[in-house]
């Protein structure tokens, strides 16, 4: 039999038919919805009186929009409790599960799926968000979509789509202490480039994949976007099944072995073919941090932010770009740069192992006067368990605001937003211009880790040189 | 309805220049705070074009030499970020009907072809020789030609590229893809019923 990886098997596994134009017409097994991106496709739903074909593989949360300092409906936005009103209506009407925040499932959808036991090996996942790449994590083909394809998927459970090519990203040996998943991806997409994925899918593997968690492999498949590739994963593995053990939607005991014999099948064959191999050595990635205006505008702690004089021709302009934006100077070093806000959370990096990874090294330590630290729980799910073991307790005590969970200051649809330039040291996945709210506010993205390293000093920090002790 | 068959399009052109031009610069995220894409138009490019203070920044589409255009010339991997369509809707419903860039992001490019607004990509050296007669000419007429991949400009015409799929749906009027994914229903049904997964 011909060796596959695990995309062209998925693919294969969901191709319906050619269409005229050459594309897939790919069957979409699981289908995620949110406030921002679907009501439009219910609308066009409506205007074309179609119904939705399977209701049963769409499942819809609220994440955007939503304040994180308050639960209490209407919200304050009136724009935003219109927009939880009608995607509890379209929910209703056309009989799709929503996990409400009345639930205690709500949350990021991409923090959500997983946890429910949604997001399973060999399925073909879509979510109207470019995040959706973290569902990869559970070798799932995952694809964020426009509100077009929104509609074709609840019309037809199926969309149009190219068929990707596939690169596999090894980083083989270990990775030095202090050192996250974060700082692995960012050091993946600063080699690559912020649109060295284009066409591709990429498969992430190697030493430091196997070891890595389930929650560290979403952190990198997450940001796959980032790097312009529509989709990341990793091969299953036994850390994906006992992962997947008992969450609501998962397999139950009796029909357990036989699904995780199907999903093992979908792991990449020993020997299979890749469109491209890159291989990256664990030792060369330290703390990671950006300084620009997109996520491959990266450097490590210890070096300063790029000259454009001393730059490449075509990266000149790009650079000259980020460095007014930013306000900061070429040949600076990037530690040390002054921080206003600290942010912890997002479908990135809002998990319940980045909140106990951060909360374990916070011990006596304080958040800067002057600074705004924040925490935003990615679900319900992960603030319920992190308020049982007691992280809000440690994260307020260190002068932290243990909020509710939502999208919150990662793209600031809701309330939280930085004011003017503030300059954010963020766990989020964008540094966009604007991003966070403000036109003129910055963005520089980190792990969790090094958010809080900064909120302590006030400044970009070497997180290993605050937690030591 | 058949959809329309694009086979060119033509109109003035504008010239924004910059890379790795995101979502989030072609639509902020708190202007997505709608149930529609109606009106989404008017917050094109929005703080690029306005200070906090609502005074106009200098920017091409703030230039009275280029309110008509309707084909966009801009640079390398434009559309980076989001998968959010309100960045295409909002540059159709701002009056743009195509867009000439060094290269696109997948997902916008993808969301752009299912609007029926061709997304063609161009040389760098092409790119400048368009954003300079568009500079000397701002009212001209610039043509993007689907069928035969060329930009025509006065006298000029420069290569353009279109992976074939998406100038195929463009050619045939299948842009959007709906009906004919409807049609596959038995297929559908039958993936639906094998799959190990409800």
């Amino acid at each position: 039999m011909t060796k596959q990886n695990l995309f062209e098997k998925v693919w294969d596994a969901h191709a319906v038919g050619e269409l005229q134009n050459g594309q897939t017409q790919l069957f979409v097994g699981r289908h995620l919805i949110h406030e921002v991106t679907s009501p439009q496709a219910f609308g066009m739903l409506r205007e074309k009186n179609l119904p939705v074909r399977y209701p049963e593989r769409t499942f819809a949360t609220v994440d955007h929009i939503v304040p994180t300092n308050e639960t209490q409906e209407p919200y304050s936005d009136p724009l935003a409790d219109a927009m939880i009103k009608e995607l509890r209506k379209n929910c209703s009407d056309f009989g799709v599960t929503f996990f409400d925040t009345d639930t205690g499932k709500q949350g990021i959808v991409h923090v959500v799926g997983p946890e429910q036991g949604l997001t399973q090996p060999g399925m073909t996942i879509a979510c109207g968000d470019s995040h959706t790449s973290t569902h990869g994590a559970f070798g799932a083909i995952a694809f964020g979509i426009g509100t077009s394809q929104v509609r074709d998927l609840l019309a037809t459970q199926t969309m149009a789509l190219g068929k990707l090519k596939v690169r596999r990203i090894e980083v083989n040996g270990s990775l030095k202490s202090g050192i996250y998943a974060k700082d692995v991806i960012l050091h993946i997409i600063k080699l690559l480039g912020v649109n060295g994925g284009t066409g591709y899918a990429y498969e992430y593997a190697g030493d430091v994949f196997d070891s890595f968690s389930m929650e560290e492999r979403m952190t990198a498949c997450n940001m796959s976007i980032e790097g312009g590739a529509r989709a990341g994963y990793v091969n299953p593995d036994a850390k994906t099944y006992a992962y997947l053990k008992g969450r609501p939607y998962s397999p139950n005991d009796n029909d357990w072995d036989d699904a995780v014999s199907k999903w093992a099948s979908f792991g990449s064959d020993e020997g299979c073919h890749y469109d491209d191999v890159v291989k990256i050595d664990a030792a060369d990635i330290g703390p990671t941090v950006t300084w620009g205006i997109n996520p491959s505008q990266a450097i490590g702690i210890d070096e300063s932010i790029p000259d454009p004089a001393l730059a490449q021709t075509k990266d000149r302009a790009s650079i000259e770009e980020a460095i007014e934006y930013m306000k900061i100077s070429p040949g600076a070093p990037i530690k040390g740069t002054p921080i206003d806000v600290a942010f912890i959370g997002s479908c990135t990096n809002g998990r319940i192992s980045d909140l106990e990874e951060v909360a374990s090294q916070l011990n006596g330590h304080k958040v800067k006067d002057g600074i705004k630290a924040i925490v935003v729980p990615g679900s319900q799910v992960v603030s319920k368990l992190a308020e049982e073991k007691g992280l809000d307790k440690i994260f307020r005590d260190a002068g932290f605001e243990w909020r509710f969970a939502g999208c919150s200051m990662c793209l600031a649809m809701n309330p939280d937003k930085l004011i003017g330039d503030q300059l954010c040291a963020s766990s989020s996945n964008r540094n966009f211009k604007g991003r966070q709210g403000s036109p003129t506010g910055r963005t520089m993205l980190m792990s969790p880790t090094m958010v809080a390293a900064a909120a302590i000093t006030g400044v970009i920090t070497d997180s290993r040189e605050v937690f030591s002790a | 309805m058949p959809l329309e068959k694009i086979s060119q399009v033509s109109g003035s052109a504008v010239y924004v220049p910059g890379d790795d031009i995101d979502t989030d610069r072609i639509i902020p995220a708190r202007f997505m705070k709608c149930l529609t894409f109606d009106g989404l138009g008017e917050y094109l490019f929005y703080d690029m074009k306005f200070h906090e203070n609502g005074e106009q920044k200098d920017h091409p589409l703030n230039d009275a030499l280029y309110q008509n255009a309707s084909v966009m010339l801009t640079g390398m991997n434009f559309g980076c970020g989001s998968s959010r369509e309100h960045a295409p809707q909002s540059l159709f419903r701002a009056g743009f009907r195509a867009v000439i860039a060094g290269n696109f992001a997948e997902i916008f490019f993808g969301n752009s072809i299912n609007l029926g607004m061709p997304c063609v990509s161009v040389s760098n050296d092409v790119r400048n020789s368009i954003a300079e007669w568009v500079g000397e000419n701002p009212s001209g007429q610039v043509l993007v030609d689907i069928k035969d991949l060329k930009v025509r400009a006065g006298d000029h015409s420069f290569t353009c590229d279109l992976r074939p799929g998406a100038r195929d749906s463009l050619l045939n009027g299948a842009w959007d893809p709906l009906d004919e994914l409807l049609e596959a229903n038995h297929a559908i049904e039958s993936i639906h019923g094998n799959l190990a997964y409800t």
